[in-house]
This record gives structure tokens, C-alpha cells and sequence, in this order.
């Protein structure tokens, strides 16, 4: 397992842009974990000398002000924080969910398949939008809230693709072995389809983070997610479109955020993939 | 084959009317009402709006009405838009919306495709990393943040086209939207077709027909092409709902006058009837699209096909 581990790390190093996205990644974690203390400004402070003013050094609105004057700088990081930790919450739940429910769902087969999948039908007829509107009405906004409705409907995809890659493998010589050496249902799950669909998971569960923030900032985008004063790339963005002609870096600032973090992720998780893809050795 | 289609679609009915139950009870349980102003009405005009709209009357009773005349295809009134019923709004915003989809979708699966197998046979190569580069970009962006660069570039900037005006049936008007809601699904379905042709051509049958004789283009097109599109297919249900979901953006950033905008104001509002009729007619889509996909799926793959 450790082999297979240097392996994969051996195989990242190798890929320039994995490389490249993970520096940049990371830069812009540490920006937006220590970034706030080098400015001035504290991003709930209106400045009305300077109401939707130019990125500039002076007042160190370093990417301008918002037409309220609130300082863009620490607003696009705070946004980015509450994106990063969502992210990253909600796919974890989303994970181990999706890949139990789909193994089971695809190894059994039949009635049991038939029923889980209507299930998933079910929920994915109601738009995800929808089931985060109920439950933002029902219990009022919360960040907390919003974390566990998206996990909670991120795991959807991810069970549908684990379902799929569990029936061919099922249907392979290996596992047919299992069964005829008495193996228990269970244990042929867990020990003999699982891990074989770490390679998929893994491609998935990658995406999936950058996904999920997507969704998240789409939320507050439309004014479901996270609320004003507070700060989301989704919210400052809309805040951006309405003033686009105007004021173009109101849009460009947090939009480009969020636009290269997402980019970073999903070239960072490309790259993991095929470093975890054994195949293609 | 036929009985397998007709087994699905009755399962299919079933979901529907379970999607319309849920939504149904969950959008009464939910506090605050569709007559809810900054100012609270005074009670006898309360009264009177929710004996005229049925609400005084049991919950159980209003669900049996609803259900009666959705039979009838009457989607009932709307609480805000007074003066529409909600099967005018459908009929009114659905075509434009349904029409921006369709193009999106059959821009993704026709541009797609081809390109995720040109990717596929230079595997490797300059324009392998190109066309995967481009990929990973169209995935990574939301829509929201493409739309508005696209239209800063092209409209504020170049003015090639227009950024925010919506004409019926114009093609310069349709280009940015149409672009910004097709990108993620192309781009995702370009890198499936890719990673799945890759594996393929790697498969005996494929050594086998070429060993044939048989030219790169049949091999492709006759042998590798089908078993290679299965995981398109299967996400294909995935596409129809993330166009679905960027239209609601799209629309409103470009200002089309399409279903989409009711969706989120009709949960803002509480608007009942209006977000009922939303609920059905997105459900209806995904799952006759997922219908398709099960008849697909069959066709594509022998070996998922029910034993005979």
C-alpha cells in the first residue's frame, strides 16, 4: 500500500501543471488564512471617500471597493474561507455516503437495486436548489445548515457512479471466486468491490470539492446561501454583475478567485487522479 | 425490450407522484405564507385571500384538489403573479427555456464527443493536453462567473454581441447564454469520452479489428464508439440537470424570460401553486431523461440488458 502511495506521489511530482496548481493552491490558502492581518481594512467598514473606487495602493484597496466602500480585498478572502471549508465538509460526508450506497446498490442488483435507485430518482427529481430552499425556510439560514444540505445532496452523483462500476465488476471472474469460497456479502463489498473502485472514487471525490464549492457560491449567488454582511465569492459576484459596465472589478476580483481556485482544484485533483490510476502505468 | 421500457415507465409514475406529495407538504410546513407583506394584513382581507385560494380549508382536502385538477393539466393559480395561472406562466416562460436547453445540451453532446475521441486517438500529444486544458477550464468555471466574463469581453468591451437584451428567436442574443450553459456538460462530456475511448482502444477487440485491417475510422466509428459512450450516457441525466440548474443563473443574468426565474422567487415567495408546477415539470424532465438513458444504456451495452 505504502508503494503504491510513493508511487502515486513519484507520478504527481511528474506532472508539472498538478504541481503548479498545488503551489498556487496553496498560496491562496495561506493568503486567505493570513492575508486580512497585512490589510488595513476590515471589510465591514464603509469608506465613503471611496464608494466603488479602482483597485489602488492608496487605502490599500488593494482589488477596490464595493459601492458601499467596503474594502474588496478582505471581503474576496473571507468569501473564499467560507467556500474552502464547505468545500471540503460537505465532500467528506458526501464520500462515504455516495460510495456505501452505491456499492450496496449495485452488488445486490434486483429489487433491492431497483428500490435504492428510485430513491436516488427521487431525490434528484427535486432540484437541489429546492432541497436546500426547504430547508433554509424551515430552519432559517445558517451556515451550518448549509453545510449539511449539501453534503447531504452532494453524495447523489457519487452513488450513481460507484452503482455503475459495481456492476461490471460484479459481473468479473474475482468475485465470482469470493462467492465460491464462501465469502459473506458484506465482506465481498467492503474487501472486494470497494477497493476496487478507489480508482473512480478517488477521480470523483477530487471533483467533487471544487463542485460543491460551485454549488455553494451558485447558492449565494441567488441569495440562498450565506447572507449579507457576511461575505461569499457567490454573493460578491452577484454584487459584481449588477455593476459589471460601471465597475468591472467588483465582478473581476472575487469572479477570478474564484474562477483559479476552482481551476487550481480541479487540475490539482486531475492530476491525483491519474497519479492513483494504476492502469495507466 | 418493449416490456423493459414499459416496466420503467410505470415506475416512473409512482416517483412523479411521490416528487408532488414531498414538495406538496414540505412547502405548507413551512412557516410564513404566500400573503405575508412587511405590513401584516389586516385579518378579515386574510381571511378573505385564503378562502378565495382555498387555503382555509384542510390540508388534506386542498392536497385532493390539487392533485384533481393537475389531472385536468391545471397547474391552479399563482398567489403572486395574480393575474397569470400557472400554467400560463409555464406555457409562457417553458418554450424559451426548453429551447436554450435543447441547443445547450446538443451543442455539449455534438461538440462533446468528437472531441473527447480526437483527444483520445493523440493521446499524449500537444493536442491531447490542449483539448483536455480547455476541458478542465469549461468544468472548473461556474456558469455565473463565464456568462459575465464572456459578456464584459464580448458585449462591454468588443460589442459583438449584446449582453443583456433578449429577443425571440434571435441567434446573437442566444450565442452567450447558449455558450455559458453548454460549456460544463461539453467539457465533462469530452473528458468521459476521452478517458472511456482510451480504455477501449486498448481492449482486445479493438487489436483484434485492427489487426483486420480494418481503417482507424470504421474501428472507431463501427467498434469503439458505442461501448466507449456508455459513461456519456449515464451522464447524460447529470447534464440535463446541471443545464437545468445554470439556467436559472443564465436566465437571469441575461434577462431571458424563461421558467427559471420562478423557481427561486416562487420559494421566496411561498408562491405554492407555482413551485408545484416547477417541481413537476423539472421532475418529468429529469425522469423521462433518465427513462432515455435506461433505453440507451440497453442498446449500448448488451450486457445490461433483463435475461431473457
Amino acid at each position: 500500500m505504502s508503494r503504491l502511495a510513493d508511487d502515486a506521489v513519484r507520478r504527481l511530482r511528474a506532472n508539472p501543471a498538478a504541481v503548479l496548481a498545488l503551489f498556487v493552491m496553496t498560496g491562496i490558502i495561506v493568503v486567505t488564512v493570513f492575508g486580512a492581518w497585512l490589510n488595513p481594512n476590515n471589510g465591514q467598514a464603509l469608506d465613503w471617500l471611496h464608494l466603488a473606487a479602482r483597485p489602488s495602493l492608496a487605502k490599500a484597496h488593494w482589488f477596490g471597493t464595493d459601492r458601499l466602500g467596503r474594502d474588496l480585498f478582505v471581503r474576496t478572502l473571507a468569501g473564499t474561507r467560507v467556500s474552502i471549508a464547505i468545500g471540503l465538509v460537505a465532500s467528506a460526508i458526501s464520500l462515504i455516503v455516495g460510495v456505501g450506497y452505491g456499492a450496496v446498490a449495485g452488488y445486490l442488483g434486483g429489487r433491492t437495486d431497483h428500490l435504492m435507485m428510485r430513491i436516488i430518482e427521487i431525490l434528484s427529481g427535486l432540484p437541489l436548489i429546492f432541497f436546500v430552499i426547504f430547508l433554509t425556510v424551515i430552519f432559517g439560514r445558517s451556515e451550518t445548515l448549509l453545510f449539511i444540505s449539501i453534503g447531504a445532496v452532494g453524495w447523489l452523483t457519487m452513488a450513481r457512479i460507484v452503482r455503475g462500476q459495481t456492476m461490471s465488476i460484479r459481473q468479473q471472474e474475482f468475485i465470482a471466486a469470493a462467492i465460491a469460497s464462501g465469502a459473506s456479502t458484506g465482506r465481498i463489498i467492503f474487501r472486494h468491490v470497494i477497493p476496487n473502485l478507489i480508482g473512480p472514487v478517488v477521480v470523483y471525490a477530487t471533483l467533487t470539492v471544487p463542485q460543491i464549492i460551485l454549488f455553494e457560491s451558485f447558492l449565494s449567488f441567488l441569495g440562498l446561501g450565506i447572507q449579507e454582511p457576511g461575505a461569499s465569492l457567490g454573493t460578491l459576484i452577484a454584487e459584481g454583475v449588477g455593476e459589471m459596465e460601471a465597475a468591472p472589478w467588483i465582478l473581476l476580483m472575487p469572479g477570478g478567485f474564484l474562477a483559479v481556485l476552482l481551476l487550481c482544484l480541479n487540475i490539482f485533483g486531475d492530476g491525483l487522479r491519474d497519479a492513483l490510476d494504476v492502469k495507466e502505468a | 425490450m418493449m416490456r423493459y421500457f414499459f416496466t420503467r415507465l410505470a415506475g416512473a409514475i409512482p416517483t412523479l407522484f411521490i416528487i408532488v406529495t414531498l414538495t406538496f407538504f414540505l412547502m405548507r410546513a413551512a412557516p410564513g405564507g404566500p400573503f405575508d407583506e412587511e405590513q401584516a394584513l389586516p385579518p378579515e382581507i386574510m381571511a378573505n385571500l385564503q378562502n378565495a385560494y382555498g387555503l382555509d380549508q384542510p390540508m388534506w382536502t386542498q392536497y385532493e384538489r390539487y392533485l384533481k385538477s393537475l389531472l385536468h393539466g391545471d397547474f391552479g393559480p399563482s398567489f403572486k403573479y395574480k393575474d397569470f395561472t400557472v400554467t400560463e406562466l409555464i406555457r409562457l416562460g417553458f418554450p424559451v427555456t426548453l429551447e436554450l436547453g435543447a441547443i445547450a445540451l446538443a451543442l455539449a453532446l455534438f461538440a462533446g464527443i468528437p472531441l473527447g475521441v480526437f483527444a483520445a486517438l493523440h493521446h499524449n500529444s500537444a493536442a491531447d493536453t490542449a483539448t483536455m486544458s480547455v476541458a478542465v477550464v469549461g468544468i472548473a468555471i461556474p456558469t455565473f462567473v463565464v456568462l459575465p466574463f464572456l459578456g464584459l469581453l464580448f458585449g462591454v468591451y468588443l460589442h459583438w454581441l449584446p449582453v443583456a437584451d433578449w429577443e425571440p428567436g434571435s441567434i446573437r442574443h442566444l450565442a452567450l447564454p447558449v455558450i455559458a450553459l453548454a460549456l460544463p456538460p461539453l467539457a465533462y462530456i469530452a473528458r468521459l469520452t476521452r478517458g472511456s475511448m482510451l480504455e477501449i482502444l486498448r481492449s482486445h477487440f479493438i487489436r483484434t479489428a485492427f489487426a483486420k485491417g480494418l481503417p482507424l475510422r470504421t474501428v472507431i466509428l463501427r467498434h469503439a464508439l458505442r461501448p466507449a459512450l456508455t459513461p456519456v450516457a449515464s451522464y447524460l441525466v447529470p447534464a440535463v440537470a446541471s443545464i437545468m440548474t445554470g439556467s436559472l443563473v443564465v436566465e437571469s443574468i441575461a434577462g431571458i424570460p424563461g421558467i427559471g426565474r420562478y423557481l427561486v422567487q416562487g420559494a421566496i415567495n411561498r408562491d405554492y401553486t407555482l413551485v408545484l408546477g416547477m417541481v413537476i415539470i423539472y421532475s418529468t424532465l429529469l425522469i423521462g431523461m433518465g427513462l432515455a438513458v435506461d433505453l440507451l444504456y440497453a442498446w449500448l451495452d448488451p450486457r445490461v440488458r433483463p435475461a431473457k
